[in-house]
């Protein structure tokens, strides 16, 4: 453990360097570049809020805020964006730096930092832009806003743990990353983002609970639509799981080492 | 002798494969489980390197070197057996280093760099000495996808020998890119070891070997056949290929992945043919102008009129490089009976340049193959030139020059 952060520690820079790489290449061959950050989000956003909001005509329940769907949705996309990015380039984080396993010798708990690192900008670019809209909207920031940071934090721990394990396993087991991009779909919409949980039939709103992201997601809802305090008694639970769970996947981590270099 | 820099104990790495992934998973967390096959690519390995020593590892493609190197840097884990090192290794194993294409080439330098734990201030003390060495002019800040692979093979060595190591492994990198680059990195090798750099080296240049190590490790199959002087362990390395050449030609081909064209109608056919040094002994390697026996025999399945020999030397690429024919130097045999055997023993001094070349045969009655075709044969036998105690020089020939110079007032 002192080792690895030893390493961590030395490799500071690499790390930091790779996170701004790894945005520099991704819109490096790109006319508007680093807005695309921005824009892919909010394009996605503006489309549910297109088509739910007002083809749907679905309000929320309790207010008289006409824009209140649009924040609903923002806020739950914001956590979901952050989520499912970390679990899906976790996923392939071996496979796709194969060839740098291969060839040279470095911590390679690097990987999963950059990672983290890059979506964790990512994110916040998003957070900025939509920030930048609930002020153009009106919905006035709040005192409550500063349990954001708090809230990545655990959606950060939660997705990386649950990440690194099914990337360890995905390296021998190619299926996983296919089956990962069917389940991320299926999460998606058995969490309350596009929608609003009291829609739901009472049995199934209770299985619901059980989904670790819906306790995330209602959280930025409650803080950046409502103004009130996160869920903080299933949040430390779902916390402490995560950090067990990073524990366990460091653990499998180190374990699988030494075979991960031989198949990849 | 000083103290050992690197100490490789008993070293082996198996490849498993499981009929099930889960089976592999287990047995992480000391479940014992037995693999569905379990291939040992390298065994039983022990030597040490001193500090300044340069090694050359030798041996038939598949024989476990480049193993060998990827579990010296650390790249791949042991399954039995240790390495240690004391020191920094730098490694090039193979090309590209995992280089991003969209990125300049300075800032893969950088990247690269970075991945070998320097800290900003050495790599920003580094970059321009990597610029001058790498000699890619504006490239240098180009995408690295618009890069020739000699162009990355430039930066990839540049940045990598940036900083003097303890330790230098290179797989073969060395052979890709231009002869100028090429020298270029020698030079800076051997300044290297002058400054007691250890070396680990692995090529299929007998001369690189021989001029540049101490010492040579021959591996066959995995498994260390002998460790010593890089002229005994070369020396060693030919008889092994001869000796295989003879038992089997088939495996040969797969080998080479080259596949043999023979036609013709078999009246006449080649038995054996051997590339054979001063001594009578079977080569594979042979030094630019040594002089060399190449022995072909043949055979006649029916009574055949006349028969012409003749045979062709190709350069790596197929371009002839010399042939000629029995025909022309009026050496025709008239009237073979079926079953006669006929042995053509040709020589020459092999006045060509360093690489590989390839001898193809033909057995037919006119100069030309296209009457009376008995056999052709392509491919016949394939050996290497290096060079190994001539000036450097390049081409195909070998054609030894005296210079003078006169110097003006």
């Amino acid at each position: 453990m002192k080792l690895m952060l030893l390493a961590i520690w030395q490799y500071r820079h690499f790390i930091l360097t790779s996170i701004r790489n790894d945005l520099r290449t991704r819109f490096a061959r790109s006319r508007l570049g680093a807005i695309w950050m921005i824009l892919q989000p909010l394009a996605q956003g503006a489309i549910y809020a297109l088509v739910l909001a007002r083809v749907l005509g679905s309000k929320l329940p309790g207010t008289t805020n006409r824009y209140a769907y649009v924040i609903y949705l923002l806020a739950g996309l914001a956590a979901w964006s952050l989520f499912a990015e970390v679990i899906t380039r976790c996923l392939t984080i071996f496979v796709d730096n194969a060839s740098l396993l291969k060839k040279m010798m470095f911590p390679r708990i690097c990987l999963p930092l950059i990672v983290s690192g890059s979506c964790l900008l990512n994110n916040l670019f998003l957070l900025l832009a939509t920030i930048g809209i609930f002020i153009v909207i009106g919905n006035e920031p709040g005192w409550m806003w500063l349990w954001l940071p708090v809230l990545i934090g655990i959606t950060l721990v939660f997705a990386l743990a649950l990440g690194l394990i099914l990337g360890v396993l995905n390296v021998f087991v190619r299926d996983v990353a296919q089956v990962m991009t069917v389940v991320m779909q299926l999460w998606f919409w058995l969490t309350p983002i596009v929608y609003v949980v009291n829609i739901l039939p009472g049995t199934f709103a209770t299985v619901l609970r059980l989904n670790p992201m819906y306790a995330i997601t209602s959280s930025y809802q409650q803080v950046l639509l409502w103004g009130n305090p996160p869920h903080i008694k299933s949040l430390s639970v779902i916390f402490l799981a995560s950090v067990v769970m990073l524990g366990l996947a460091m653990g499998l981590f180190r374990k699988a080492s030494p075979d991960m270099v031989d198949v990849l | 002798m000083s103290t050992a820099v690197l100490k490789i104990h008993d070293l082996g790495k198996a490849f498993r494969e499981y009929d099930m992934e889960w089976q592999r998973m287990l047995s992480w967390f000391g479940a014992r489980q037995k693999p569905a096959n379990e291939a040992w690519v390298l065994r039983h390995v022990s030597f040490q390197l001193f500090a300044g020593e340069c090694v050359g590892i030798v041996g038939q493609n598949g024989a476990g070197k480049s193993t060998l190197l990827k579990l010296v840097t650390g790249t791949l884990r042991p399954s039995e057996g240790s390495v240690r090192a004391s020191g920094r290794i730098a490694a090039i194993l193979e090309l590209g280093m995992g280089f991003n294409p969209d990125l300049t080439g300075r800032d893969n330098a950088r990247y690269t760099a970075g991945l070998m734990g320097l800290s900003p201030q050495q790599i920003d003390s580094i970059m321009p000495a990597v610029e001058e060495f790498a000699e890619i002019g504006e490239y240098f800040d180009q995408p690295l996808r618009t890069y020739s692979s000699g162009m990355q093979m430039r930066v990839a060595f540049s940045v990598v020998t940036a900083i003097r190591p303890e330790i230098l492994i290179i797989d073969e990198a060395l052979s890709v890119g231009d002869a100028y680059f090429a020298h270029k990195s020698m030079a800076r090798i051997r300044e290297f070891r002058a400054q007691g750099t250890t070396l680990l080296f692995v090529s299929h240049d007998p001369g690189a070997i021989q001029s540049l190590c101490d010492r040579a490790i021959l591996l066959e199959r995995g498994r260390m056949l002998m460790d010593g002087t890089p002229n005994a362990v070369m020396d060693y390395y030919n008889a092994l290929i001869a000796e295989k050449e003879n038992a089997s030609v088939e495996v040969r081909q797969l080998q080479s992945g080259l596949a043999q064209t023979i036609s013709g109608t078999r009246e006449a056919v080649v038995e054996s043919i051997g590339l054979f040094n001063g001594a009578g002994e079977p080569v594979e390697f042979v030094n630019v102008g040594e002089p060399v026996e190449l022995r072909v025999s043949a055979r006649a399945y029916g009574d055949i009129p006349r028969l012409v020999f003749g045979y062709m030397i190709k350069d790596r690429l197929g371009q002839p490089v010399f042939g000629t024919n029995t025909h022309h130097t009026r050496q025709a045999l008239e009237q073979l009976r079926d079953g006669q055997t006929v042995e053509f023993r040709i020589s020459f001094p092999m006045n060509l340049g360093p690489g590989s070349y390839s001898v193809s045969t033909a057995l037919c009655s006119t100069d030309t193959h296209l009457i009376d075709n008995y056999e052709w044969r392509d491919l016949a036998l394939l050996f290497t030139v290096a060079n190994q105690d001539r000036d450097f020089f390049v081409g195909t020939a070998w054609v030894p020059p005296l210079i003078e110079i006169r110097r003006g007032q």
